[in-house]
């Protein structure tokens, strides 16, 4: 079997030998020996080149045919518009039918007002209300353009100058609606690849342009500067491409979640130390902190100019619609080409432009307005100081009066619906108007949920004292 | 210290592609499209050299930055120091008077070359051809200003406080059911600002997983709102609903992930219905039909065609013959044809009960001032007839004759007009950015106000005047206009 094998394998290689010296493969070609094992080398060669040239294989894809895409097509089964709607989603608030100043008519019935952010009490002043007439009378209801194309109204121009007289700042620039402000003027200074640190309480205006920068955002506990202080240290540490890009820090004066105040004098140490620029919304402190209401700067005795952006809305001391950004000349020049919410809107009716500048004057000739609502919210802080089952978790000198519940249920949800139950009691019952948190379904906040009381230099004792009674009656009746 | 010479900062490069279909459309010739790209490369080149210039001059003053980076790098504010404000003073021109069809222009003046503007005390009358005033409601108007005067009376300014807390009155209310009613759905939501309105409400409606397909020349406000929702968002080509449908049938066959081909959530279709820009109407019986097909949810924002156009001021669906009842969201705005401020969304009973719960500019925003909301309800009972005159017929009448005859005498003139018919906004094509200002100036000094838009509002190489047509133009200031325009010929 063997000897076979090897007869047979010592034929074949004699039969290649006789091949490869056959005498067709010696051929001479141009002066060169062509021996037989050229000719298979040739041929090995050029079988490489063909493999090579070959496309790679792959399975072919068969393309979906026009009857398959239908078929598909008529398979697909979209979700609604609208998730199915919830009891709480069918509660209405209640319906207005006056002036919402300190006292207001709900249902026909007077009530007390705690739920308007009121703060000066301008609701209903007379100087105010004779200026939007004459405007009114002038200058019509809206301004028909963007501030591009024949919507600048003369007095919008003389109210950003009035704002920026008032903040010591060198310029400002107007907004017609205050949720806008602060979306707009952040994507328009942080860009993608930038560094911002918020404060994980803002409130959805910011949230919303935090997003839409698409800039790095690190959020630090609410309120809590060693928080703070740690992720700018870690930002930073080690990192030389920091230094190249804009680094921000958001935060808010007064915060809408909460009630708290931002400790100004520790961010600003912070910020020079690590080199970041601050961006400040100020809505619910225009016109409340500091001695003459030009807000958290003046409380804290920091120099306007260590804040590079300032936003506020004036919906809420001014008793006005819409809002202003101040900072340096640079700061504003750029909002005025490339921030989306000034670019590409209508400017704000010239009406609320007069009416903010009277207030912005009002407020100016008139500062005891400031003690008046100081002593508003001191009386109100002692008439809630034992009340069973809620604390007061704001800041002394905030406006926003925050009631939380002591012994939380342990979901925001059946906190809310307890809540609510105090809300819609003390209106019913006492005529008294407080309202609860309300969450929108797109808000990131987490900040546990209360009931806001919005203070007023425009509110009497004996209101005060209604809503002090009226809450610690039905406090003790649900809470139990 | 470096010694080396800076680098000349990065410019950004505008998208100069003009689709085909465009072109043929604004008539863009090679030679148009040629000299208008050669007067950009020389702004831009003088535009470099002038920043070399500047950053060697300032090369020895102290750096007071200090180890932060500027607030607004270089390349960022190329096109504003170098290119507008070269050309600032045809823009955001004050006025001293209401934006009505005769308007006073504040003139204005530079010491330093138009980089900073000082008003004056003097004014010129001028024809107004841009503000957004279609049926005349800008000034004051003999049956809303008492009303909206009485109401700032009884309810002040403003109810500082969120629709959801303390900022409903009855006026809100009743806006809400009239405005339903007007457009022909069940039950409407009102918002203080017509750009809110979009970049809130369609995060609520479609989140991540879903997919959004917006025209590609839909108003900043759109792009916001769906970029600031989380969803997908494809783009089709303006106005063609071929190209829709091709988009509809890829994108459901291919699914959210490419691996996977998981379904999508839900799709909306998002479009316009007079495109501002160009003052055509979207096509919106086909779009409204292959949504159907595909069951897609359409969104239709009438900002500027509510109120302005349709037999009765409905809005395109009236004009173009589509049951409302088909589009899911109409969404509008009160800035344009009302004369106030503000924007609406309307659509069923349980979508309006949802966003009134969901949406954040319900719960967190101002609510609308309570005047304002007076004069939209004023304004639309005397564009229906319930004020008991018929003002509002005749408004609705005199705009659309007003722009057919501009449009065709327009035309007849030579210019290449964009816009459809009875619409009343209508392009003027100029192409060249030089021609931009030179246009605006000359107007001006003969007493009519017009608005040029450049990049980046337009494409880049198609640069136009937009005229609006105002229900309160006469005939004669009509004619004025075009006589002015003639002169340039």
């Amino acid at each position: 079997m063997a000897s076979a094998v090897m007869n047979m394998t010592t034929a074949a290689l004699d039969w290649v030998t006789v091949v490869f010296d056959a005498p067709l493969a010696r051929a001479v070609v141009f002066g060169v020996h062509i021996d037989g094992h050229l000719v298979v080398e040739v041929l090995l060669v050029a079988v490489i080149l063909f493999q090579l040239t070959r496309k790679s294989y792959k399975p072919p894809k068969k393309p979906l045919t026009e009857k398959e895409i239908d078929d598909l097509c008529d398979e697909w089964v979209p979700e609604p518009l609208h998730p199915p709607i919830t009891e709480e989603m069918k509660a209405e608030p209640p319906i207005l039918e006056s002036a919402a100043g300190p006292h207001t008519v709900i249902d026909g019935k007077e009530v007390v007002n705690f739920a308007s952010a009121n703060y000066l009490g301008l609701l209903g002043n007379e100087k105010i209300a004779d200026s939007c007439i004459t405007s009114l009378e002038k200058y019509g209801v809206g301004s028909c353009g963007p501030r591009g194309f024949y919507g600048t109204i003369d007095v919008h121009l003389d109210c950003e100058t009035r704002i920026a007289k008032f903040m010591g700042t060198p310029d400002s620039i107007l907004y017609s609606y205050g949720i806008s402000t602060i979306f707009s003027v952040i994507p328009a200074f942080c860009k993608k690849g930038d560094i911002i640190v918020a404060d994980e309480g803002v409130h959805w205006g910011v949230q919303n342009g935090l997003y839409l920068s698409r800039s790095t955002v690190v959020y630090f506990k609410h309120n809590d500067m060693a928080s703070l202080e740690s992720t700018l240290e870690k930002l930073t540490h080690e990192n030389k491409q920091a230094e190249k890009i804009r680094r921000y820090i958001v935060v808010e004066a007064i915060y809408q979640n909460s009630g708290q105040i931002a400790s100004l004098n520790e961010i600003v140490r912070l910020k020079e130390k690590y080199r970041f620029r601050v961006i400040l919304d100020e809505s619910h402190s225009f016109g409340v902190l500091g001695n003459s209401g030009r807000g958290l700067a003046e409380y804290y005795g920091v120099p306007i100019e260590k804040i590079d952006i300032i936003t506020a809305g004036m919906g809420n001391a001014l008793a006005t619609d819409g809002g202003f950004c101040t900072g340096s000349v640079r700061v504003v020049d750029h909002q005025r080409l490339s921030s989306s919410g000034y670019v590409f809107s209508a400017s704000l009716p010239p009406y609320l432009a007069s009416a903010a500048i009277s207030a912005v004057n009002y407020l100016e000739d008139n500062p005891s307005v400031l003690t008046q609502l100081r002593s508003n919210i001191a009386l109100l802080w002692k008439g809630l100081a034992d009340i069973l089952g809620l604390a007061i978790a704001s800041h002394p000198l905030s406006p926003i009066v925050y009631l939380k519940l002591k012994k939380s249920t342990g979901s925001s949800k059946s906190d809310l619906e307890l809540l609510n139950i105090i809300t819609d009691r003390v209106l019913k019952e006492d005529s008294v108007f407080i309202v609860s948190t309300k969450r929108s379904v797109l808000d990131k906040c987490r900040l546990p949920v209360g009931i806001r009381l919005y203070v007023s230099a425009g509110h009497s004792e004996s209101d005060i004292h209604k809503v002090c009674d009226s809450l610690r009656r039905v406090a003790a009746l649900v809470l139990v | 210290m470096t010694v080396l010479l800076p680098i000349p900062p990065l410019v950004p490069i505008p998208p100069l592609a003009v689709p085909g279909e465009v072109r043929r459309m604004v008539r863009l010739t090679y030679l148009t499209a040629l000299t208008t790209l050669l007067g950009y490369v020389v702004f831009f080149v003088f535009g470099f050299l002038r920043d070399l210039f500047r950053e060697l001059l300032d090369w020895s003053k102290s750096d007071d930055l200090r180890g932060y980076a500027p607030i607004c790098p270089p390349f960022e504010d190329f096109y504003t120091r170098r290119i507008y404000h070269r050309i600032q003073d045809c823009f955001a021109r004050p006025i001293a008077s209401a934006p009505d069809a005769w308007i006073d222009v504040v003139e204005r003046y530079s010491n330093d070359n138009n980089k900073t503007l000082r008003r004056t005390s003097t004014a010129s009358r001028c024809l107004n051809l841009g503000s957004y005033n279609y049926l005349g409601f800008a000034a004051g108007d003999e049956y809303c200003t008492p009303r909206v005067i009485e109401s700032l009376k009884k309810y002040a300014p403003t109810a500082c406080s969120a629709r959801a807390d303390a900022g409903t009155t009855r006026l809100h209310v009743e806006l809400e059911e009239l405005i339903a009613r007007f457009v022909g759905k069940p039950a409407a939501i009102t918002f203080g600002m017509g750009y809110v309105t979009n970049s809130s409400i369609i995060p609520v409606l479609v989140g991540e997983g879903g997919l959004i397909i917006s025209d590609s020349f839909n108003h900043n406000s759109i792009v916001n709102g769906a970029r600031a929702s989380g969803a997908t968002v494809h783009v089709f080509r303006h106005n063609s609903p071929s190209h829709l449908e091709e988009v509809l049938r890829e994108q459901i066959v291919k699914g959210r992930q490419p691996g996977t081909h998981r379904p999508w959530r839900k799709i909306l279709v998002i479009v316009e219905g007079i495109y501002s820009m160009e003052g055509e109407f979207c096509k919106l019986p086909e779009i409204v039909a292959i949504c159907k097909k595909y069951k897609a949810y359409v969104y239709l924002d009438e900002a500027h065609s509510i109120g302005a156009v349709g037999k009765s001021g409905r809005g395109v669906c009236e004009l173009l013959g589509v049951d409302p009842a088909d589009i899911d969201i109409m969404m509008g705005t009160f800035t344009k044809s009302f004369g106030s401020c503000g924007g609406y969304i309307a659509a069923s009973e349980e979508i309006i009960r949802y966003l009134k719960h969901a949406c954040p500019a319900h719960l967190y925003a101002t609510s609308m001032s309570p005047a304002a909301v007076q004069q939209v309800i004023s304004a639309i009972k005397v564009v229906l007839g319930e004020d008991g005159s018929n003002r509002g017929a005749k408004k609705l009448a005199q705009i659309r004759e007003g722009s057919n005859y501009f449009r065709s005498e327009l035309k007849k003139m030579g210019f290449v007009v964009l816009g459809d018919n009875d619409s009343p906004v209508m392009a003027i094509m100029l192409y060249n950015l030089a021609k931009l200002p030179a246009f605006s100036r000359a107007c001006l000094r003969q007493n009519v106000a017009v608005v040029t838009v450049g990049y980046p509002a337009t494409p880049v190489l198609l640069a136009r005047a937009r005229i609006c047509i105002s229900a309160s133009h006469a005939r004669e200031d009509l004619i004025k206009g075009l006589k002015v325009r003639l002169s340039f010929l």
